[in-house]
């Protein structure tokens, strides 16, 4: 029987507690279960915390001994000093926020456009070696961007791709597209090949099932693998601090990182500007977290 | 017109040969069933008519044009699939409107079409849903709907009745003979189940192993099986087989002997199958040409009871009145209309030349 998304999303967890529940008896047990949660909460917590507070002290607050956790004046001086230069006008930071937007954006989109049709065809066609391509197309995955970097200079060096957004863009698209194959290629076997069988019978062509009919019931799958591909390349910093350089082509992690290590270390910034950093990924998160976790089978096929 | 002609349609998936040279001609206007098994290659021969799959060799050709190579789009077809393949994100009026929407129809135009389908298949009050909201046989009506709106060269249906209920299948095989007779145009209809087969067929191909075994009527496939296989896979209950040889005037088979049927040509000494159906079989004794036996047992079926005798070491199916008794193990003599009975040669499966039947 096919579930919709929204009646697995409104009995999953139901379902889940209503045994748990019972199994550990009643009122008082489920007390130890919030003190116990409400713990391991805070010690999860404590270094977002610590961040936040960090991040609305004055700077004498800071290094304040013993720490003051409430009795402190909040400023928002941190947050003005991540977007405004000292001398007015934009920050480097500001800059770097703005060329990861565009760097996370356009890599995500670029390993989308190629790697959903990918799958698609990875899915529906027999195609020699289909394991062994697959197989490959993931391997580029194994190694860790550290150990490919030197290599990756190197060749960007002689292209002329060093320090620049664009180099960035390609080698997040090509560390993304595999990752889009593989877990659309899942998505795209949920999806049952005959409504495309049945769309050219109708009179379709092939591109035109696949856009009219499969993509529509694609997209949860695809904003799901987007976020994720997204993720990726925000949170990136290993290609970034090795290919990038200038103040107008770095991202955000690397220029946040360069914060740490002069003289004095400005930890109020530090932490302003991680927060700025950490909240767009959550929201998208927040906001995509039913398709993170349900599946796609709407169907009307009988099983 | 809709022609549907195929010929040496061969195609293997990695070791199994689906299709091994696969032969049909179905005339227009006809009412075609492919009968067989699962695993017999039935719903590749369909997708290989619709354009759905490749083809390792052979050529389909569609009102005598080969059109081998055609895109399903180009071939004019319609087709019912066993699992409906309704769009889930449509309502049942813009699933049926597909095929005229890829057609660009005006918007006129469909809505009648729509609404004549609807009213032939009675699903009016269906067509703002969603296909997740429709039980199993609203699915299927909604499915033939967006099948027969159009008028295309032939109709093609995979097991359409397969996941209905009993009750429901009956009731559908009833309307889809008579939307056959109402609307005309040639329908190709591939079914597992030999009742369907023979109740709605004008024509009906019988097909195993991907390969064809018997081309006729209903009634030619029935009456005159073509090999020991379709014989004992078209019926209910199954054929019965007793191994035998002829021997001057008689058959002589272990533990019993017949008067020779005089239509047979089998040349003495040769091994034989003798086929019998149950309705030509008779526990009551009458005549010369009869079996001894035992009673294996009774299966009762409400209008008949279908009577399990052992002959041998065989088991004989003996069609009988539902007040028919007995105990098992009891002696009994079975009865036989030898003009109806079939003799298949031992080796080769085929059934014997029948001259003078």
């Amino acid at each position: 029987m096919a579930v919709s998304v929204d009646e697995a999303v409104a009995t999953g967890p139901a379902r889940d507690r209503t045994p748990s529940a019972r199994r550990l008896g009643g009122r008082g047990r489920s007390v130890l279960e919030v003190v116990l949660l409400t713990v391991l909460a805070v010690v999860m917590l404590f270094p977002v915390l610590w961040m936040i507070e960090t991040s609305i002290k004055e700077n004498r607050d800071v290094y304040a001994i013993p720490a003051k956790f409430f009795n402190f004046t909040v400023t928002m001086d941190h947050f003005k000093d991540v977007f405004v230069a000292p001398g007015g006008g934009r920050s480097a930071l500001s800059v770097a926020f703005l060329n990861s937007v565009l760097v996370a954006g356009v890599s995500t989109a670029l390993a989308t456009v190629l790697g959903v049709p990918a799958a698609w065809a990875y899915s529906r066609f027999s195609v020699k070696a289909k394991k062994d391509q697959l197989f490959f197309i993931l391997s580029t995955r194994f190694m860790p961007p550290v150990v490919v970097v030197i290599p990756i200079f190197l060749m960007y060096r002689q292209v002329g791709l060093i320090d620049s957004k664009l180099g960035l863009i390609l080698i997040y698209a090509a560390f993304n597209v595999p990752f889009t194959i593989w877990m659309m290629k899942g998505f795209v076997d949920e999806v049952p090949a005959e409504y495309e069988d049945a769309a050219m019978l109708d009179g379709y062509t092939r591109m035109q099932a696949f856009w009219r009919f499969t993509l529509p019931l694609l997209l949860p799958g695809i904003a799901a693998t987007a976020v994720f591909a997204l993720i990726f390349s925000w949170n990136e910093f290993v290609f970034a601090i090795f290919l990038t350089s200038s103040d107008g082509v770095r991202t955000a992690p690397p220029a946040i990182a360069g914060l740490i290590g002069g003289t004095t270390v400005d930890w109020g910034l530090v932490a302003a500007a991680s927060l700025v950093f950490a909240l767009p990924v959550l929201i998208f998160a927040y906001l995509v977290r039913k398709h993170l976790v349900a599946g796609v089978t709407l169907g009307a096929v009988r099983r | 017109m809709g022609t549907v002609a195929v010929e040496g349609l061969r195609k293997s998936f990695g070791k199994v040969q689906a299709l091994d040279g696969v032969t049909l001609d179905v005339p227009d206007g006809s009412f075609f069933v492919v009968l067989g098994p699962s695993g017999a290659g039935k719903t590749t021969t369909l997708r290989a008519i619709a354009g759905l799959e490749k083809l390792d060799a052979g050529s389909v050709h569609l009102d005598g044009r080969d059109a081998t190579g055609d895109p399903p789009a180009a071939r004019d077809l319609a087709m019912v699939f066993q699992s409906y393949a309704l769009y889930p994100r449509l309502t049942a009026y813009e699933n049926i409107a597909s095929p005229l929407r890829a057609r660009r129809s005006s918007s006129s135009e469909i809505a009648a079409a729509v609404e004549r389908m609807s009213s032939l298949l009675h699903i009016e009050r269906l067509l703002q849903r969603r296909p997740s909201q429709m039980s199993g046989g609203e699915m299927q009506r909604v499915a033939l709907a967006r099948a027969l709106v159009r008028r295309p060269r032939a109709f093609l249906m995979d097991e359409p009745l397969t996941n209905l209920d009993l009750k429901l299948r009956v009731e559908m095989r009833t309307e889809l003979t008579r939307i056959h007779r109402s609307l005309g145009g040639t329908f190709v209809y591939v079914t597992n189940d030999q009742v369907e087969a023979l109740s709605m067929a004008d024509q009906v191909a019988v097909i195993k192993e991907g390969k064809v075994q018997q081309v006729g009527t209903p009634t030619e496939v029935y009456e005159r099986p073509a090999n020991q296989w379709v014989a004992g896979f078209v019926g209910s209950p199954p054929i019965s087989l007793l191994a035998c040889r002829a021997e001057g005037d008689r058959l002589i088979g272990e533990g019993w002997t017949l008067p020779r049927p005089r239509w047979t040509t089998a040349e003495d000494g040769r091994p034989l199958m003798l086929g019998l159906r149950a309705e030509d079989l008779s526990v009551e004794q009458r005549g010369d040409a009869s079996l001894p036996g035992e009673l294996y047992g009774l299966e009762p079926l409400g209008d008949r009871t279908v009577v399990d005798v052992r002959v041998g070491t065989e088991i004989l199916k003996v069609k009988a009145r539902p007040s028919v008794t007995g105990t098992p193990g009891e002696r009994l003599h079975v009865t036989v209309d030898l003009d109806r009975a079939h003799l298949f040669d031992a080796g080769t499966g085929l059934a014997l030349s029948e001259a003078g039947r």
